[in-house]
């Protein structure tokens, strides 16, 4: 676990490294976009004008990217206390219901800041309340957190329909949705931040949910690298006996970890519910709680990575709407499949590139001074 | 009369429900019993469904659309194998990726190669596995009892089913009465006993993802080519997940899991025979809570409140020599 | 005089920079027990394992029957008819013994002929070895002893006429020792020859006919075992390595600081690992554990840092007896005055990936000098690291510099700076000096009776014999987790040496 750690230099490790990954996975891609007897070059040429060529297709760019910030943040922190947090599907879902509880609840009454402020709670604790039942399994029983979090992204599914079917569906219509909230339980469109910069909105609906989570990836780095339980929870991910060693708590660790992995994943259903759709409807997700594994393994678990690799994600997203729009023959779902192969590369075979790359670098003059290894017989 | 017949029918249906289940579980036998998890399960039904649908569409023939998941299958298989035993790699992540890809890909080459949005053509009946109808089925059908159960829940199936039936005595013989069975799951166990006994360790996982793979296709070619009639985006919509549970549910055992994937069959027969009928003294019963019960009852079972689901020991652990 | 059984010529083999093994030369009659003995990392395991074919040698030939041969993997070791019982066991646990005895060598692809064959081979085996053991049995069911008889079955269904022992009796209670050595000198007797490891002599003397000994990698003598003795045995292997003086001078003790009352400890498998120990470290004093690693030191250690879990006992620390909550807690341990470097520095005293400076309040992050309201005070913290690594000339001089790229002496160097400036009333310690330069060595040595003249009570826990010897008041000798003897510090290595090998002092005396 340790060793390749040791070996590379802190720019090959977070920059280099993660680069070839998403390299390696678009050059893949490129060869299954040639082997359906299409041009990748102008396929990357629809999908780069489509992302980031217009107004719109930025704002539609960062709309998406705001919701795998916030996965790909939940992700992460539950990968640095060495635990894995598959379920943020289910947790995005129930994080709907907080919001759409707060927005119904407030707004005809108060302004949307206001709202927000009930909404972001209310998201929040849905989502850690999705959480904590895997994450006290894992900590006092020791159940799977990986299968039990993918349950209870099945059980959450199958929650929320009963729920919008049965309890909340607004009365004398068919589909399974709340009422559309007022004004008050709306975010504003970002499109005054984009038309400082000259760029038209649109029909985009970017909004103030990408505010908050830059500020979420703020303060995630300030509690991972600044805050004793940041600190803990490092420790803990890294050597499960020096924890214990540390005197640190694993199963209260464990149980508040997931109750934050939770939380952060809860707040994704902020964009989409009451930035874009303005109700609360069946499927919101939309398998963003999975794109975040992806961000989170591409951006190395830190929040600033996370967002880089979450705005790359926001232009595959985008970009290859507009590329299935204009070149009938590539899918959206091509960016499913770039998906995998991030997470394959960048997750799986994480340590295919690395000895090369670090006899590379070391034959390039880094004198890496290993460290020296006590042979205990 | 009316309730027994009614009967029959949610048994049909849970049987036919079952059948994907009863693979792919297995399937993820094979692979868990090694030491190696699979959570791609999802992904390689899936893939085997497109592969067997598209294989079927274009050379009419089942048997071979059959033959085409089982290979694409076993490749998705070794992609997890290269993973997670020779690049020693995180086989859950693996697993997840391996699902992406197959959700991305078949529905990208079936809108290239077929352009229907994902979907291949409608096979036509020669090229699906159809409804072998047993002797004398129809001529004993209105015999009470003995009939419905012998027209509507023995005969009546394709060949798939009966496969899969077979498939589970048949993998109790592999894994308990062969020699591969025993290596297999001793590697799942303690590595080093096999090791040290002079056996290799990769290759003997290498080999159960490969029985992992095949079962696997036939997981998904009974969807698309015995199930239905072509391939849909999605067509295995989460059946690989409840695959896993039944595992799990299963305790790793080739006759539980049987056990298991009929129930998970039976609750999903049974929901979509409830839907808007509302039941004597129940009531109205919530479809969903029937639908998540496969799952509800998994975690309860890992919880170790209805006794312990044990995995095999040196699951998703890459093995390494000691010192 | 026939072919020796197994020769070896000139085999050498390095981890790294640490040579586990150096020229060595060894031979093996036919028909013989022949003793391995040496210290805890003395070379013995590697050696065996290259044997075994698990490693390969980075150098010299081995020969079986006087034939050269290469083994490079457990399957040839095993068709040269080399067979391993591992200390610990390579069993399926879930597994009968029948199937675990059959893994490998099945005799076919279907399980049902080899079965037959495989229980009637058993049943030859064990009439005429004397190893009763019921073929249907579930192994996690048997007691350890059978489990091992599992072990030496499954290497005879094999064939093989070399039986390699490692540490054997380690897990072994004395009457299922008895048994394990009846089973040999029958082995024996149908001519099978058998290489067996250990450290403790009074197996060497009982059983074998001829032994080697080994020390720092290399075989230092081989001898007939009806020619020589316990205590030339044990010189032999501790060796008569300078001592390293530390110069101190004598302790004048104060109060009780840390009493152990009964401590008992099991470890996960059940066994006993501390049986009854007790003890005092006074103020100003340091107490050594001396013992050949593996007789509970490490248990008692952790024990007493609140690690694992002890079944019995109470542990005193400052004149407070400790509440169950408090033992089973490390944070609230160094709140109340005790300081813990652990033995494995890598997996435990540090977290190798982390910056130095992290690692300089690993287990003190909850300490209020480190903070600043919620957040951690890094100014404080880093301050704190260099402050640190001036006083205990920690190199390179860079606190924010990952630890895995610190070297052995001064990654102990971290740990030792961290508990020692914690200013504890008692500071426990475990191998301080492994894998560490001898430059380092005695600036570690320097600081622990620093730490005994500033009247802070330490428990010292060594496989090294010469640093025991040189830094401690009182020795404490442990064998199979119990303190079978205390010394003063002038006590001999000879003496020390018996005791650690758990011979009884009236048969040291004869």
């Amino acid at each position: 676990m340790s060793a390749p750690y040791v070996k590379l230099p802190a720019w090959a490790d977070y920059g280099l490294l993660p680069l070839i990954n998403v390299v390696v996975a678009l050059l893949i891609s490129g060869l299954v976009v040639l082997f359906i007897g299409q041009n990748p070059l102008e396929a990357v040429q629809y999908m780069v004008e489509g992302a980031l060529g217009s107004g719109e297709g930025i704002a539609f760019t960062l709309y998406y990217a705001t919701n795998f910030i916030f996965t790909g943040l939940a992700v992460a922190v539950a990968f640095h206390g060495g635990l894995f947090n598959i379920g943020g599907e289910g947790q995005v879902y129930l994080g709907g219901l907080g919001v759409a509880a707060a927005a119904l609840t407030l707004d005809h009454y108060t302004p949307w800041y206001v709202t927000m402020l009930f909404a972001v709670a209310a998201s929040f604790a849905f989502g850690a309340a999705w959480a904590l039942i895997p994450g006290w399994l894992q900590a006092r029983r020791g159940s799977h957190i990986v299968i039990t979090t993918i349950m209870f992204n099945f059980i959450a599914a199958a929650l929320m329909v009963y729920l919008l079917v049965n309890v909340i569906k607004q009365p004398g219509t068919m589909s399974p949705q709340t009422r559309l909230f007022a004004e008050g339980g709306q975010l504003p469109k970002l499109g005054a931040l984009m038309s400082l910069v000259g760029l038209d909105i649109g029909a985009a609906p970017f909004n103030v949910a990408f505010l908050i989570a830059l500020v979420a990836s703020f303060l995630v780095w300030v509690l991972i690298w600044r805050t004793r339980f940041g600190y803990e929870l490092r420790t803990m991910g890294t050597s499960a006996t020096a924890a214990v060693y540390a005197g640190i708590r694993y199963e209260r660790m464990v149980v508040v970890t997931m109750l934050l992995s939770g939380g952060l994943a809860g707040m994704m259903a902020l964009n989409p519910v009451m930035g874009d759709l303005q109700k609360l409807q069946v499927g919101f997700p939309a398998g963003a709680g999975f794109v975040g594994i992806a961000t989170a393994l591409m951006g190395r678990s830190h929040p600033a990575g996370i967002v880089v690799a979450s705005i790359l994600f926001g232009i595959l997203y985008q970009g290859g709407a507009e590329l299935a729009f204009w070149m009938p023959d590539i899918t959206r779902e091509m960016i499913i499949l770039i998906q995998g192969l991030v997470i394959l590369f960048a997750g799986a075979l994480e340590h295919m590139f690395r000895p090369a790359l670090t006899r590379l670098l070391g034959a390039g003059g880094q004198s890496s001074k290993s460290p020296s290894m006590t042979q205990s017989a | 009369m009316d309730l027994f017949g009614d009967l029959v029918q949610v048994l049909a249906s849970t049987v036919r429900l079952s059948i994907p289940l009863v693979f792919a579980a297995l399937a993820g036998l094979y692979a868990e019993r090694s030491g190696v998890f699979d959570i791609g399960l999802e992904g390689k039904m899936l893939f085997g469904a497109f592969a067997a649908a598209s294989a079927a569409a274009w050379t009419g023939s089942a048997w071979l659309g059959l033959l085409a998941a089982v290979l694409t299958s076993v490749l998705l298989s070794l992609l997890h194998g290269y993973a997670s035993i020779t690049q020693r790699g995180n086989q859950i992540i693996s697993g997840v990726a391996i699902n992406f890809i197959a959700s991305g890909l078949t529905i990208q080459l079936g809108n290239a190669w077929f352009g229907q949005g994902g979907r291949t053509p409608q096979l036509p009946n020669s090229a699906r596995f159809t409804e072998i109808v047993w002797p004398f089925a129809r001529e004993i059908a209105q015999v009470p009892i003995i009939g419905p159960v012998y027209a509507g829940l023995i005969s009546g199936h394709n060949v798939l089913v009966y496969i899969a039936f077979l498939a589970v005595p048949f993998t109790w013989w592999v894994l308990f009465r062969t020699r591969f069975g025993l290596r297999l799951r001793a590697v799942g166990e303690n590595p080093g006993a096999v090791d040290t006994a002079g056996l290799s360790v990769s290759w003997l996982r290498y080999r159960a993802l490969i029985c992992c793979g095949i079962l696997g296709g036939f997981a998904g070619a009974y969807l698309s080519v015995a199930q239905s009639a072509s391939f849909i985006r999605e067509m295995s919509a989460g059946k690989g997940y409840i695959a896993l549970a039944a595992l799990v549910f299963a305790k790793w055992k080739p006759f539980n899991v049987l056990m298991a994937c009929l129930l998970f069959g039976f609750l999903d027969a049974f929901s979509i025979r409830l839907q808007g009928k509302s039941l004597p003294v129940i009531g109205e019963m919530p479809v969903q809570l029937i639908q998540a019960l496969p799952y509800i009852l998994t975690v309860i079972l890992l919880a170790g409140f209805i006794g312990k689901a044990i995995p095999p020991k040196a699951g998703g652990v890459p093995y390494v020599k000691e010192r | 005089m026939a072919e020796p059984a197994i020769e070896l010529v000139g085999i050498s083999k390095s981890f790294g920079p640490v040579r586990a093994n150096h020229d060595i030369h060894l031979k093996v009659s036919r028909g013989t027990i022949h003793g391995i003995v040496g210290e805890n990392g003395a070379g013995k395991s590697t050696l065996m394992s290259i044997l075994y074919g698990f490693y390969q040698a980075d150098s010299g030939e081995i020969r079986v029957g006087g034939k050269p041969v290469v083994i490079h993997s457990p399957n040839d070791a095993i068709a040269q008819g080399i067979g391993m019982v591992h200390q610990h066991f390579m069993l399926v646990e879930n597994f009968t013994v029948l199937e675990n005895v059959m893994l490998g060598a099945e005799g076919g692809a279907l399980l049902k002929r080899g079965t037959a064959a495989a229980r009637a081979e058993l049943k030859r085996i064990e009439r005429e070895y004397g190893l009763e053991v019921d073929a249907d049995a579930v192994i996690e069911e048997l007691p350890v002893g059978l489990q091992q008889r599992v072990e030496i079955l499954k290497a005879l269904y094999r064939g093989a006429d070399i039986l390699i022992l490692d540490e054997p009796t380690g897990v072994l209670t004395p009457s299922e020792a008895d048994h394990l050595f009846r089973i040999l000198g029958k082995l024996k007797e149908e001519g099978k020859t058998v290489i067996l490891i250990t450290h403790k002599l009074r197996e060497i003397m009982a059983i074998t006919d001829s032994v080697s000994v080994m020390r720092r990698g290399e075989m230092v003598a081989t001898l007939k075992t009806s020619e020589t003795s316990m205590p030339q045995l044990a010189e032999l292997m501790v060796g008569r390595s300078v001592l390293l003086r530390v110069d101190k001078a004598s302790a004048s003790p104060g109060k009780v600081l840390l009493s152990v009352r009964g401590l008992t400890v099991k470890d996960s498998r059940g066994v006993t690992m501390v049986d009854n120990v007790s003890f005092d470290v006074r103020a100003g004093e340091i107490v050594g554990v001396a013992g050949v690693a593996g007789n509970g030191q490490s248990e008692l250690l952790e024990a007493i840092g609140g690690i694992r879990k002890a079944i019995a006992g109470e542990i005193v620390l400052n004149g407070e007896t400790l509440d169950e909550a408090t033992r089973r807690d490390p944070a609230a341990l160094r709140r109340k005055g005790l300081a813990h470097v652990p033995e494995d520095r890598h997996h435990m005293g540090l977290v190798l990936p982390f910056e130095e400076n992290e690692n300089a309040i690993l287990g003190y992050q909850n300490d209020p000098k480190y903070l600043s309201g919620p957040l951690l005070d890094l100014d404080a913290i880093r301050a704190d690291a260099r402050e640190k690594i001036r006083k205990y000339d920690i190199r390179p001089d860079n606190c924010r510099l990952r630890t895995a790229n610190f070297s052995g002496g001064n990654q102990q160097k971290i740990v030792l700076s961290r508990e020692m400036e914690q200013d504890p009333d008692v500071l426990i310690v475990g191998q301080p000096t492994r894998g560490v330069d001898v430059g380092a060595i005695e600036f570690i040595h320097r600081r622990l009776v620093a730490m005994r003249d500033a009247g802070k009570a330490v428990l010292l826990v060594s496989v090294e014999l010469d640093e025991i010897r040189s830094l401690s008041d009182r020795i404490l000798v442990m064998f199979a987790g119990r303190i079978v003897g205390e010394r003063g510090a002038g006590a001999t290595e000879q003496e020390l040496g018996l005791l650690m090998a758990g011979v009884e002092q009236r048969e040291a005396a004869e």
